[in-house]
């Protein structure tokens, strides 16, 4: 099925005919990217939406996964916390089992790409495999911080690759190859993007009982202390003293997370009271938070760590006025007082959110500034580019390449 | 109504994509933030200089280039921003002329007011320079005239429109942007070509300044 066409309302031709510009330069060339998993996941998502793509592109991109078993996927999980900074016991035995199944991947896997595009650590150790090819590693985690025995660990198989992708400016990490700042994107076309009908919002304000006519703050976020949701109840009462509103705070399950039933369970607690606050369990419903977004006046990101936040730029493209904290990759998405508001603080969400409430204007001059921002910065269109631009420096050193 | 010129050499469009490259140097101070100017490659300068035009190309035109925005933003020396952010860009034919002006600046300011010294960036607020590396490629738009010129300019990316503007001019050392260079020695319109030369592109943003490049064109055909 043709899907680049329909993009071309949103960006442009323009922008289409340079994707094909660049295709054509990599004709010949097989990319093979490799990842633990074909479903679930951030990874597995926007692959699943690029692939396709790029193949339409001309581009020959295949997709192959590594094998693992229970173990070693925990010691993955434990590997992700720590290098996103989580105090984890990680002991010498993890890091075996680690090695043990990357040892039969390495074994019964083929890399037959000319570029092989290496996703997140699980199948970082296939690198030695490396012959004539070029090996890039992609990481998705934010490693600003990250715990020293596993960077250290894994370092010593990405410092192999030819060159490493990191979603912001202080993912980067002092290493002998080069390493490239390339931010992911929101598809536009997705479900949880695309245009909906009035009806269909107003249906699932209906069903979740919130009133279509009083203003709306939403947070979309996992129930987990990183994302803040008891610190977003609190600003939100704290306008509310002003001026009458509801509050929605939606996200997925956590029956795997105890920590984050334990978060739900306060949260719930802290909400009782007050019957314009909204807690909702939205496993994996796209099409409702699409929903939920567009019916909001205002949309809260108050993480105190963001591996990116991809949910400002779902809000900003729905062309609605955000307040985010100054985290991760969010100050990459808003500018403050360009294309939203950043805060540092419940007090200074607080006064943020009346500002946008009682100056609808700037709101939605905010809001405004935001979608194009969003449009010429983070759509999947943009990242193939970077992507295509990434596997052609690998074959061009230079700072100014002439194609 | 005029004839319309055949221009001597035909033109091309060119576009320019480019890809961020991380360094992993940082500052945390102005000290800090001035020891790496003078050391890092001229495609970081060039890239802090330039980067906000090409991703807030509808926005206001301001603010102007990173270091600015940091100065203000993190260390809270609006002083010094302002002096950043005013200045001009467009007298500079090199990478080189414009970063030794802003060490200057620098260098000025911390001391006029050695307190400056004292301030540094919150964690997470730090100053990570960015290196950029330039792709670029033919399009298919060649034109023979200034009416096929306009045509074209109204429909190219605004990629092509900033390379033949600012990369062509100050980043591969060009005297002049391409557009005036063209019509000039190939449409032979000298009072045309100076009248594009001498607009200043760092106040528009990209698309007002396409649509200012049109006028001024149709004006003359």
């Amino acid at each position: 099925m043709e899907r680049l066409g329909e993009y071309i309302p949103i960006v442009g031709q323009s922008i289409i005919d340079d994707l094909k510009l660049l295709a054509e330069r990599l004709k010949g060339k097989v990319i093979q990217q490799v990842n633990s998993t074909s479903v679930g996941g951030g990874v597995a998502e926007i692959l699943n939406r690029m692939i396709p793509l790029l193949k339409e592109l001309g581009v020959d991109s295949r997709w192959d996964f590594i094998k693992g078993g229970a173990q070693f996927f925990d010691v993955t999980k434990k590997f992700h916390n720590a290098l996103h900074g989580k105090k984890e016991d990680i002991t010498k035995h993890d890091f075996e089992i680690f090695e043990d199944t990357s040892r039969k991947n390495i074994e019964e896997l083929d890399t037959y790409g000319d570029i092989v595009f290496i996703h997140d650590p699980q199948p970082v150790a296939l690198v030695k495999k490396k012959k004539g090819n070029k090996w890039v590693w992609r990481c998705h985690i934010d490693v600003s911080r990250p715990n020293k025995d596993v960077w250290n660990f894994l370092k010593g198989y990405i410092k192999n690759y030819d060159s490493a992708v990191f979603s912001a400016p202080s993912f980067c990490q002092k290493m002998p190859i080069r390493q490239f700042l390339i931010s992911p994107s929101i598809d536009p076309l997705s479900d949880k993007n695309r245009e909906l009908p009035q009806q269909e919002i107003d249906a699932v304000l209906r069903k979740y009982e919130i009133e279509a006519d009083k203003p709306i703050i939403t947070q979309i976020s996992r129930f987990d202390r990183l994302k803040d949701p008891v610190g977003v109840i609190d600003a939100y009462l704290q306008v509310k003293k002003y001026i009458d509103c509801q509050l929605i705070l939606a996200g997925g399950t956590a029956v795997d997370d105890p920590e984050g039933a334990e978060v739900l369970a306060e949260v719930r607690e802290k909400a009782k009271k007050d019957k314009d606050i909204h807690i909702l369990l939205l496993p994996q419903n796209d099409l409702e938070v699409n929903a939920l977004q567009r019916a909001s006046t205002i949309i809260m990101q108050k993480s105190s760590r963001e591996g990116f936040g991809l949910t400002v730029s779902e809000a900003l493209w729905k062309t609605k006025p955000v307040v985010a904290t100054d985290t991760g990759g969010i100050p990459l998405q808003i500018k403050h007082k360009y294309s939203g508001l950043l805060c540092h603080s419940i007090e200074g969400a607080a006064f943020a959110i009346k500002q946008l409430l009682n100056s609808p204007g700037y709101a939605k001059k905010l809001a405004e500034n935001g979608r194009e921002h969003v449009r010429n910065n983070f759509l999947i269109t943009r990242h193939i580019r970077d992507y295509m631009l990434l596997f052609l420096s690998l074959y061009h050193p230079e700072d100014v390449v002439s194609l | 109504m005029p004839e319309l010129i055949k221009a001597k050499e035909p033109f091309r469009f060119y576009t320019r994509l480019h890809l961020s490259e991380l360094t992993g140097f940082k500052a945390t101070t102005l000290e800090e933030l001035l020891d790496l100017m003078k050391e890092v490659p001229g495609s970081c300068i060039y890239h802090h200089t330039h980067r906000f035009l090409q991703q807030h190309q509808y926005l206001s035109p301001e603010p102007p280039n990173d270091f600015a925005y940091w100065v203000n933003s993190a260390l809270g020396e609006d002083e010094l921003a302002e002096r950043l952010a005013s200045i001009d860009t467009v007298q500079f034919s090199t990478i080189r002329g414009l970063r030794e002006e802003m060490i200057a600046k620098i260098e000025q300011y911390i001391k006029a007011s050695p307190k400056s010294k004292r301030k540094f960036a919150e964690e997470a607020q730090e100053f990570h320079f960015i290196k950029s590396v330039s792709f670029i490629l033919p399009t298919k738009y060649v034109v023979n005239d200034l009416k096929e010129f306009i045509d074209v300019l109204a429909k190219i990316t605004m990629d092509s429109v900033y390379f033949h503007i600012f990369e062509a001019r100050l980043r591969l050392e060009k005297k002049t942007n391409d557009f005036s260079y063209w019509i000039e020695t190939s449409i032979g319109n000298k009072k045309l070509a100076d009248k594009i030369a001498n607009l200043d592109p760092y106040t528009h943003t990209l698309e007002d300044l396409r649509d200012t490049l049109i006028k001024i064109i149709e004006k003359s055909v």
